[in-house]
């Protein structure tokens, strides 16, 4: 059985500068896998030519074994695509239940001349709607006010809604784009659970994370880039052996850097076990 | 999880009605209300002039709730909004012309004509966002315009006149005071309409292509066939209005259909409340009737006029009646009352959940 995504030869450029230059990795269906690499390595490049933000160069995208490189956005999410931001992108002015709504758009089961007339097919749409919001506000834990315009909610309450109108899209892949920023240690526990419960419903999970920590505990498989492509791709504990990814992070042994301590200014250690 | 749910109420906050004045605002009688103010209207004042006003008035509502689709949802800048009613008013009096059709016979080919105006202008324009739209659209705005002046079929700058009132199977409704029922009538189910839109899948889609396109785009919705769908609703509601124009004045010209029009529309959107029906409708009576209120003063009555809107704005940026952002924690809460046996959104997560990922 071939993977649920396959990312091959992946190359983006803007003018001059190649953003992602020949990735190549794979996701499979109920599988957690972490992208890690230094700043400036092509992370978010990557993943928004995944959902067709960006168009590639070179290099292809299957998803399910359907090709979809270069396709438009809407276009991917409806294949069983689905992200959250890295800045968060919510609907600042609309309710809280109806940024999730925004993810159940494309299985509403009404039309215009539903929504004309009333019909019982539109009333029943509705209700549909508005339940299946508060089950996946249930669903990643939101405690916070539910018809309230997300504006007015604290910041870790805005990423557990973005997470919920990510998962209502119900998609097979979920690209998840450092969903830990911002959020403090209690609150990346919570995340952690989280992102095994979306495991758990059977979607492949990709997730950018900076925190070693998060990334350590929680994936099944790490692929690490620099400069544009994967350096390496295995377990945890794998990757943290590679040398390679040490020099991305560290530096090269017999450069005159003194063990790891001027690096840690630069790049997150990777040679933490937990956060 | 299930045990939750309850403590999950938010507090009081912004977004959350403070009163019982603004539940009253919120409530479905005030349209009834509104709708019964405009019935009774013409038994206070039936002379021709106040119908002719009143009448002005209801049409102008009818396009501003139009041009709210466009604007108020979508969020979509349009400076030539009036072109849609050139369109409407033009395809029905060509068509009731020629023929010597009944005027409402027309309005399937001024739907039509409208929905293909909306693709023509939509398609091409719709890639543009924010300022260079607006640009665009003003553009359009004053081709239909000038096409209209130029072109024979049309009349040219003297357009066309003699256009039927509305006949009703044999009903004659062009009397003053039938032909304001007949508006009213109409532009309240039209104004239903565009409210009922506005609280639909389609009316939430528009609203996320407004706050967020791209994170729109990123749900699945195709922002580009969103907002080509209410550019043609906004042209349908323009065309509307276009035939009751040309039915109520019994001629047009493209003197009716200069920029200052759409500008009044807008204005009439933006001070009443972008995005809220309502308020979109206090706001297009308020800069209907207005100059007619300030009538005495003669020519220092656009002063005034100007002043006035001014000021609103810098009192009141987001208009008298802006949509507000709000709605019932829990769906049985509302107003359906006790509802038992249905799966509750609290419910204990248990089958399915998650469904098929």
């Amino acid at each position: 059985m071939s993977p649920l995504l396959e990312v091959n030869e992946l190359q983006i450029a803007f003018g001059g500068v190649k953003a992602v230059n020949g990735l190549t990795f794979s996701a499979d269906a109920g599988e957690i896998v972490s992208v890690i690499g230094p700043n400036g390595a092509g992370k978010t490049s990557a993943f928004n030519c995944i959902t067709g933000f960006y168009k590639p160069v070179s290099g292809s995208i299957t998803l399910d074994g359907k090709d979809i490189t270069g396709k438009r956005p809407a276009v991917i999410a409806a294949t069983g695509v689905t992200r959250t931001f890295q800045n968060l992108r919510l609907f600042p002015d609309l309710t809280v239940l109806d940024n999730v709504r925004g993810g159940m758009h494309l299985y509403g089961g009404q039309n215009f001349v539903d929504a004309l007339f009333h019909t019982p097919r539109y009333r029943k749409s509705e209700r549909f709607y508005t339940e299946e919001a508060h089950r996946w506000l249930d669903f990643v834990g939101y405690q916070g006010g539910r018809g309230i315009p997300v504006r007015n909610l604290a910041y870790g309450q805005q990423r557990q809604v973005e997470m919920a109108r990510a998962m209502a899209r119900k998609a097979k892949l979920v690209l998840l784009d450092e969903p830990g920023a911002g959020l403090n240690h209690s609150e990346k526990q919570d995340l952690l659970e989280l992102c095994r419960k979306i495991r758990d419903l059977g979607a492949a999970v990709v997730l950018i994370e900076h925190d070693m920590g998060v990334v350590m505990e929680v994936s099944e498989r790490v692929v690490v880039m620099n400069f544009g492509k994967e350096i390496a791709d295995g377990t945890p504990d794998a990757v943290k052996k590679n040398p390679a990814v040490i020099e991305a992070y560290l530096g090269k042994a017999d450069e005159p850097v003194k063990a790891d301590e001027p690096a840690k200014a630069e790049g997150p250690d990777i040679t933490e076990g937990d956060s | 999880m299930s045990d939750n749910v309850d403590t999950t109420r938010a507090p009081r906050r912004i977004g959350k009605p403070a009163s019982r004045i603004s539940r009253l605002f919120e409530s479905r009688q005030l349209g009834w209300a509104a709708f019964a103010i405009a019935v009774l209207f013409p038994f206070v004042l039936a002379s021709n002039y106040a119908m002719s006003i009143g009448t002005t008035a209801v049409i102008f509502i009818l396009l501003a709730s139009g041009l709210n689709i466009v604007v108020g949802y979508c969020g979509l800048l349009d400076l030539g909004y009036i072109a849609f009613m050139a369109v409407g008013a033009y395809t029905s009096g060509i068509i009731a012309k020629a023929w010597e059709l009944p005027i409402l016979f027309t309005i399937p080919a001024v739907v039509i004509m409208c929905i293909l105006a909306g693709l023509i202008i939509g398609g091409p324009t719709l890639r543009l966002r924010s300022d260079y739209l607006a640009i665009v659209t003003l553009g359009f705005g004053e081709i239909i315009r000038l096409t209209a002046n130029n072109l024979a079929i049309t009349g040219g700058p003297s357009g066309i006149y003699g256009i039927p009132g509305v006949d009703l199977f044999g009903l004659d409704l062009s009397g003053p005071v039938p032909f304001y029922y007949f508006c009213v009538a109409v532009v309240a189910l039209m104004v239903l309409g565009s409210a009922r839109l506005g609280k639909s899948r389609l009316g939430r889609a528009w609203r996320f292509v407004r706050e967020d396109e791209d994170a729109a785009e990123a749900m699945g919705i195709h922002t580009y066939k969103v907002k080509l769908a209410a550019y043609i609703f906004g042209a349908i509601w323009g065309g509307i209005g276009g035939v009751l124009f040309a039915a109520h004045l019994s001629a047009i010209s493209p003197q009716s259909f200069v920029f200052l029009q759409s500008a009044l529309v807008l204005m009439a959107v933006v001070l009443g409340g972008m995005g809220n029906t309502r308020g979109v409708v206090v706001g297009a009576v308020v800069i209907s009737l207005l100059p007619e209120f300030l009538r005495d003063m003669g020519n220092l009555r656009y002063v005034i006029f100007g002043v006035v809107l001014v000021a609103v704005m810098v009192l009141r940026p987001q208009g008298f009646w802006p949509s507000r952002a709000y709605e019932p924690e829990k769906l049985d809460e509302a107003r359906k009352g006790k509802r038992d046996g249905g799966p509750r959104p609290g419910a204990p997560v248990t089958t399915a959940k998650g469904g098929t990922p």
